[in-house]
């Protein structure tokens, strides 16, 4: 393996380009073979007429494009996949910035606390979302016993969660959060561990209430860490579709499919690849973006 | 001085609560399973009972029908396999990566390294329906070694990112006194990178195994028998008869499987979240 090279005596990191490249090259080629690939593919097949089970395959321009958005399913699921998405976020920041905070200090316990804290991240998405499926049943529901026994609601009338549509998308927004709040937590712990413990103190010194060295100091340092939660967060929640393939399969109506679910559910269950592959590129504007974001962010750490 | 011992207590007071609470939604989910594991079907069916207890003598019956009438042990056993498997494709792909693009490759390293990171953005629900087109071509459909064969796909870019992080904290006198000694920069790597980076390589292999168990969208596009199941598909999609859910054995199955992982990921997570953070912590 050491590929002819001459012993080398002097050292430099531009010696052996051959031997880095063999080294790299396997890497390189398998993530060009099975990611860029197949998202070539994915171009290719939104412009044809592909479906599983015909092999001949017409090129159709933007027709499954204009199809496509002209369906009100997709529409919705448009809608849905940027509703859960901010929601979540939104409701995700708060939470888990509160817990970070919450969390810094060591206490007796903080171990098996953060284990439990972290459960839902660290456990497969699809048995957690399995979990609430049970606890959202139309019938055996524990909220709804909790509910009914704090008398907001009569035994037998109760609400659907799954089962109707309003309940249903914030259903799909709780799990994601519950799902990413773990996620966030550390990101922003691991962010705080950053803030030099000087400043808020210095503040808290001067009279400045919890308030205002939250907003005017904790904040503002924190800001750089809250992004990378956020894009990262972003990214699992806007391209996930496990969750709301396990808790509602896009029902009831439609009313809670997003863009991964419809894409499946049109291009695999479906068999309409071509359709299906047009939906998910709706995805790559968003990734694009957050992509230049994390970038620049990088860019910006390098230089300083 | 009253004041500020107030408010000290205060807040000692508000984070506490803030923490129980957190912590009893976050975890209810499963202590939800574990009491749906033992709980009779009478009791559990029963409206009318207090669901946050048992009202009737805990059961093993969930448990006997999952390990005796159901494939779940042969799906932990395929997850298993496939986590090993692409672990060590894992390891093979990415740690000659990490090592050539942070040693060899000079300013260019670290752009084609931060290039490798973003494709791990790529999400599964992007190339899932192209992918299932290829692993039928290439007659991997209904196996697990479609997975095999993609899973990689997401492992290997952050394992590079990780490693990359990892080989840059190795100071390069150890690799040139190596050479000086008369190894060539490869047997350098092996003999002396390789060695000292076995807690990062380790973080990689548990990394690999978590992310492997979690998947769900390439295994339910890929494999549609029974026998072949991922574990984390095989229980939402074949522990349901009809319309017939079995909650207590559901409960069990997610609990069983979800635990080891969670508790190895858990090890080992503030590395991972080292790697998410580049850039924004100096």
């Amino acid at each position: 393996m050491a590929i002819g090279a001459p012993k080398i005596k002097s050292i430099g990191a531009a010696q052996s380009p051959l031997l880095g490249a063999a080294m790299f090259g396997p890497a390189v080629l398998y993530i060009v073979l099975v990611i860029g690939a197949p998202f070539v593919l994915a171009v290719f097949y939104a412009f044809s007429d592909a479906r599983i089970g015909s092999s001949g395959l017409h090129f159709v321009g933007l027709e499954n494009f204009r199809s496509i958005l002209q369906s009100p399913s997709f529409r919705t699921a448009l809608k849905n996949s940027i509703v859960f998405t901010v929601c979540a976020q939104a409701i995700v920041v708060v939470c888990s910035g509160t817990l970070s905070i919450a969390l810094e200090k060591p206490f007796r316990g903080r171990g098996l606390v953060r284990f439990l804290i972290l459960l839902p991240w660290v456990a497969p998405v699809s048995l957690g979302s399995i979990g609430w499926k049970w606890i959202l049943d139309s019938i055996y529901s524990v909220i709804t016993w909790v509910l009914v026994w704090l008398h907001f609601f009569k035994p037998y009338n109760t609400p659907m969660w799954l089962g109707e549509p309003h309940l249903a998308m914030a259903s799909v927004i709780l799990v994601h959060c519950w799902r990413l709040i773990p996620f966030s937590t550390v990101v922003m712990l691991a962010g705080r561990t950053a803030i030099p413990k000087e400043i808020p103190e210095a503040a808290a010194i001067d009279g400045a209430g919890f308030w205002r060295t939250l907003f005017q100091i904790n904040l503002p340092m924190m800001l750089p860490i809250i992004n990378v939660a956020v894009l990262f967060g972003t990214i699992f929640t806007f391209t996930d579709m496990t969750v709301v393939y396990i808790l509602t399969a896009g029902g009831p109506f439609d009313s809670t499919q997003t863009l991964p679910s419809l894409a499946f559910a049109t291009g695999i269950q479906g068999s309409d690849l071509a359709a299906g592959a047009a939906i998910s590129l709706f995805l790559v504007p968003v990734l694009v973006l957050i992509a230049y974001l994390m970038l620049r962010m990088a860019h910006r750490a390098e230089v300083v | 001085m009253m004041k500020t011992g107030f408010r000290e207590h205060g807040s000692r007071i508000t984070k506490g609560l803030v923490l129980f609470i957190s912590t009893v939604l976050l975890a209810f989910p499963f202590y939800w399973m574990l009491i749906a594991t033992f709980k009779q079907n009478l009791d559990l069916y029963t409206v009318e009972n207090n669901p946050f207890i048992l009202n009737a003598k805990p059961t093993l019956d969930h448990l006997r029908l999952l390990f005796n009438e159901t494939r779940y042990v042969r799906w932990l056993g395929n997850t298993a396999l496939v986590g090993v498997i692409v672990v060590v494709i894992t390891l093979l792909l990415a740690i000659p990566a990490a090592y050539a693009l942070t040693r060899l490759a000079g300013r260019w390293g670290q752009r084609l390294g931060i290039g490798i990171f973003l494709t791990y953005l790529v999400p599964p629900t992007l190339l899932f329906i192209p992918l299932s087109r290829v692993v039928a071509l290439l007659g991997l459909q209904d196996t697990i070694w479609s997975v095999v064969l993609v899973y990689p796909s997401f492992t290997v870019p952050f394992s590079i990112w990780l490693l990359m992080a990892f080989f840059k904290s190795i100071p390069r006198e150890l690799e040139d006194a190596a050479m000086v000694d008369g190894l060539t920069r490869f047997g350098a790597f092996v003999k002396m990178v390789i060695p000292i980076s076995i807690s990062g390589i380790l973080t990689v292999v548990i990394f690999t195994f978590t992310l492997v168990t979690q998947e769900f969208v390439y295994a339910l596009t890929f494999i549609s028998p029974e026998s072949q199941q991922m574990v984390g598909v095989g229980i939402p999609i074949f522990l349901v008869r009809g319309d017939v859910y079995f909650w207590g054995s559901l409960m069990a199955a997610c609990l069983i499987a979800s635990l080891p992982i969670a508790f190895l990921y858990n090890l080992f997570l503030d590395r991972f979240i080292a790697g998410f953070t580049v850039g924004a912590i100096k």
